[in-house]
């Protein structure tokens, strides 16, 4: 318990680090723009391709779940939106990000300790902390929820391509069911989410990398730690947001 | 000049440094020997501030480096230069770009200006041609040809070297020794040098720390350790069997 809170004390002093002053403003935005391109970009094809094939599933289950003449046909273009926009496409995505961009991360940082990368960078009279990690920090903040968006589109043409090409249902229902009762506010909180899952991966992943120490194995093992703290983390958020958010 | 004052290190109550004190003297080549695990890796880092001591005092000139705060400290870390033994340059970068960093970060010069500063460190460190490779491209005595470019590209007072040559060949050991002791008489630099290549002290020793089990056992010159009355330290300077024999035709 008291190594628990050594930890979060610990990622708060790195955290007090990372958002100091940064030393010049305009190799920051310049990294900023790397990182967008490594972490965000380069997730584009991973969204997009989970993100098509779940949608496509869950229209297609639904319209297995939901046959019965009572119930109408547009429930599963329903459906299908309200499970995208509101778990998918923010905190399943999420997930699949702490994976990637997460291990990214901490394996990048941690090799970077274990060469003693971090120590050159002290040495110059860097502030490693802010200069490794607050770049990721505001990439991911700022690109991850045009990959929600992003996954909430696909996800919806994914669902519509399998009415489609399958003939399960009348596309044209599904199309009703995407428009029926439609609340903008749900997108609003898919990408308040996504954005605060994104912090909490890059800052997490970014801790558990800056703090490896030893061998290579240290190194996968900081990836290990980073992708396992950052779900949990990404689903206690997720219960607490929707209770503050949606209800 | 650099000066360190009853100097305590520990780990997890493992005592590693135990009451140094050393003063290298500026323009000069300062050398740390002694045997792997003796300690003097971590008394350089300390002494460059990546680890703090647990008593006792670090002078850079005349100021008390470890009674300063973290923006202080910071103000001469920018007059540090350091060569890591693995190199330490940064993977994501090209050549150009890790001699460069230090300028982007802490100057206002002109591009043209910074150009021709990486240049100049290049070319000091004969790699002219290298600027777009990444680390990944450069041999072992390039990386650290570059790292010595980095670590002079401020105009630095102070360069600590942590076993330049750990994993070159004798040959171009003798080129690195060689660029760094120039470059310490060429800008009157206060150099320390972490090594235990024997060929190191013989080549460019001026000043010699003999470090063992975390205390200083022995200083001098490269002269005086070839006849210090200092078990350890003959056990170490005459491990090899062809310095035996050197040792003993010396003798006769």
């Amino acid at each position: 318990m008291l190594k628990i809170f050594e930890l979060i004390g610990r990622y708060f002093i790195l955290m007090g680090k990372v958002f100091s002053r940064p030393e010049k403003m305009s190799i920051y935005l310049r990294r900023v723009v790397f990182e967008i391109e490594a972490l965000g970009v380069n997730s584009i094809g991973l969204t997009a391709i989970i993100s098509v094939f779940i949608g496509a599933a869950i229209t297609l289950q639904m319209s297995i779940s939901l046959e019965s003449p009572f119930i109408p046909q547009y429930l599963i273009g329903y459906a299908t939106r309200e499970t995208m926009t509101l778990e998918f496409s923010s905190t399943v995505v999420a997930l699949i990000l702490a994976g990637k961009v997460g291990s990214n991360i901490a394996s990048e940082i941690g090799t970077m300790r274990i060469t003693e990368q971090i120590d050159a960078l002290e040495i110059m009279g860097i502030n490693s902390a802010s200069y490794l990690i607050l770049p990721k920090i505001i990439a991911t903040v700022l690109f991850f929820p045009f990959l929600t968006l992003l996954s909430m589109m696909i996800g919806i043409i994914g669902g519509y391509g399998i009415a489609f090409f399958t003939g399960i249902m009348v596309p044209a229902d599904y199309v009703e069911g995407l428009l029926y009762s439609f609340v903008l506010w749900e997108v609003i909180y898919s990408l308040i989410k996504i954005a605060v899952f994104a912090f909490i991966i890059t800052s997490i992943s970014g801790f558990c990398g800056y703090y490896a120490k030893g061998n290579s194995l240290e190194v996968g093992r900081a990836s290990t730690r980073a992708v396992v703290a950052s779900s949990i983390t990404i689903m206690i958020f997720n219960l607490i947001l929707t209770q503050l958010l949606l209800t | 000049m650099i000066r360190c004052e009853h100097i305590y290190k520990s780990f997890d109550g493992r005592t590693v440094l135990d009451d140094i004190s050393i003063e290298f003297e500026t323009g000069k080549t300062n050398l740390i020997i002694g045997r792997s695990g003796s300690g003097k890796t971590v008394l350089l880092k300390t002494l460059v501030g990546l680890h703090e001591p647990d008593s006792g005092n670090i002078y850079f000139d005349d100021t008390c480096y470890t009674s300063l705060s973290f923006a202080e400290r910071k103000r001469i870390r920018k007059d540090v230069g350091m060569i890591f033994q693995g190199g330490a340059l940064i993977d994501a970068s090209t050549v150009y770009e890790n001699v460069r960093l230090p300028l982007d970060l802490f100057t206002d010069s002109s591009e043209a200006e910074k150009r021709e500063r990486v240049d100049f460190c290049l070319s000091r460190v004969e790699l002219s041609n290298a600027h777009d490779l990444y680390p990944s491209e450069l041999s072992g005595g390039m990386i650290k040809r570059v790292a010595i470019a980095r670590a002079i590209v401020m105009n630095p007072r102070y360069l600590f070297c942590d076993e330049p040559n750990s994993g070159l060949d004798p040959q171009t050991s003798i080129v690195i020794d060689n660029l760094i002791h120039g470059i310490t008489k060429e800008f009157g630099i206060t150099t320390i040098i972490n090594t235990h290549d024997m060929n190191s002290v013989m080549e460019i020793g001026e000043k010699i720390v003999y470090i063992h089990n975390g205390r200083k056992w022995w200083e001098g010159d490269k002269e005086g350790i070839l006849f210090a009355d200092n078990r350890e330290l003959n056990d170490f300077v005459f491990a090899s069997a062809m310095a035996k024999r050197a040792k003993s035709n010396i003798m006769r």
